[in-house]
């Protein structure tokens, strides 16, 4: 009896483990934002031309083959006919070199601070948010696949907690609206799953691009929480949260969202 | 008859806004688009605020002979913008 006792227990400590990697959301019912929005703007995503997202895009392409930093070297410089297809997809991960997790953002600075000796670009500057469009914009359609093994898994499992941690005046964690509510109504709004496939996005609201750091931010004003500075580790580690609770969905950059 | 499409990347700053520290934004929209089909005027639009930043402005024409068409805006501050393309009228 006594070991039945035990090995039920053990039991239940592996059953408790695996529910850690629980879904929320099952990948088969994984909704893109785009799937809440209304007919006239996911048209306007659709439309290459119409989706004034793409206007960053074409800017990042010029940046990108412009020579910058002591060096004057352009991306294009050392990604030579390399194509970025796939890249975006894998981030937030971890940079090998200083074994710190980064976004694509932060890659696109280190590649600039690193090699190509220039300044670091400011996050949300037109600049950063043009580059990392472009990039990520090669990995239409392509689905998410950031890795949480090895030295990603404690950055995954922090993120996790900051995705559950209830903040604000509000008291919301972002699960309480995100996996929960998902579908029902916020005022005049169809709340959605929170994916971040379609970042850097195109918002109505802003009137312009934005990252996913400024979606979250407004997440948080919205929740009247404190926001953190753009590139806090906190937000990488939500990030990387993030893309795994995504894995599956086909990057959409740029996004048209509300 | 073609279609043509105009996606123009400017704030279109509408004058009601406020800045974090309680100033008012200057309005700064384009004021003035015009299109020039082979040195012909073809569509002109007088904008103004309460028009979406990053306008997107469509209408047709009737393509007859080759030529340039060419697209020229202003905006409240001055500043102008243009872009040429060419049209090939075949057979």
């Amino acid at each position: 009896m006594r070991f039945a006792g035990l090995a039920l227990a053990a039991a239940a400590l592996a059953a408790g483990a695996a529910g850690a990697q629980e879904r929320a959301i099952p990948p088969g019912e994984l909704k893109s934002g785009s799937a809440f929005l209304g007919p006239d703007l996911r048209a306007l995503q659709n439309d290459d031309f119409a989706n004034p997202g793409m206007l960053w895009v074409e800017r990042g392409e010029k940046l990108w083959r412009e020579p910058a930093g002591k060096r004057s070297i352009a991306c294009a410089g050392c990604h030579k006919d390399a194509s970025m297809r796939g890249v975006a997809a894998g981030y937030p991960k971890i940079d090998e070199a200083s074994g710190k997790l980064v976004n694509l953002e932060g890659r696109i600075n280190l590649c600039r601070s690193e090699r190509m000796g220039a300044e670091p670009l400011r996050y949300e500057s037109e600049e950063l948010l043009a580059l990392t469009a472009y990039i990520a914009r090669q990995s239409l359609g392509l689905p998410i696949a950031a890795r949480i093994d090895g030295a990603a898994r404690a950055h995954f499992e922090t993120g996790r907690a900051a995705y559950h941690l209830r903040r604000g005046q509000m008291n919301l964690s972002c699960a309480h609206c995100h996996d929960a509510q998902w579908g029902k109504r916020l005022l005049s709004e169809t709340i959605s799953q929170g994916h971040p496939n379609a970042y850097p996005a195109y918002r109505m609201e802003w009137q312009t691009m934005g990252s996913l750091e400024r979606r979250l931010r407004a997440c948080l004003s919205g929740i009247r929480a404190e926001m953190l500075p753009y590139g806090s580790q906190e937000y990488l580690e939500l990030e990387l949260y993030l893309a795994w609770r995504a894995q599956g969905l086909p990057i959409e950059t740029p996004g048209v969202r509300r | 008859m073609i279609e043509i499409r105009i996606l123009i990347q400017h704030p279109m700053e509408t004058g009601y806004r406020h800045d974090d520290v309680g100033h008012l934004i200057k309005r700064n929209v384009i004021n003035a688009l015009s299109c020039r089909y082979d040195g012909v005027e073809v569509f002109r639009a007088d904008l103004s605020s309460g028009i979406s930043a990053n306008p997107y402005v469509q209408f047709y024409t009737v393509a007859e002979a080759s030529g340039d068409l060419e697209f020229t805006w202003i905006d409240d501050e001055g500043e102008r913008g243009s872009e040429r393309q060419a049209i090939v009228v075949k057979g």
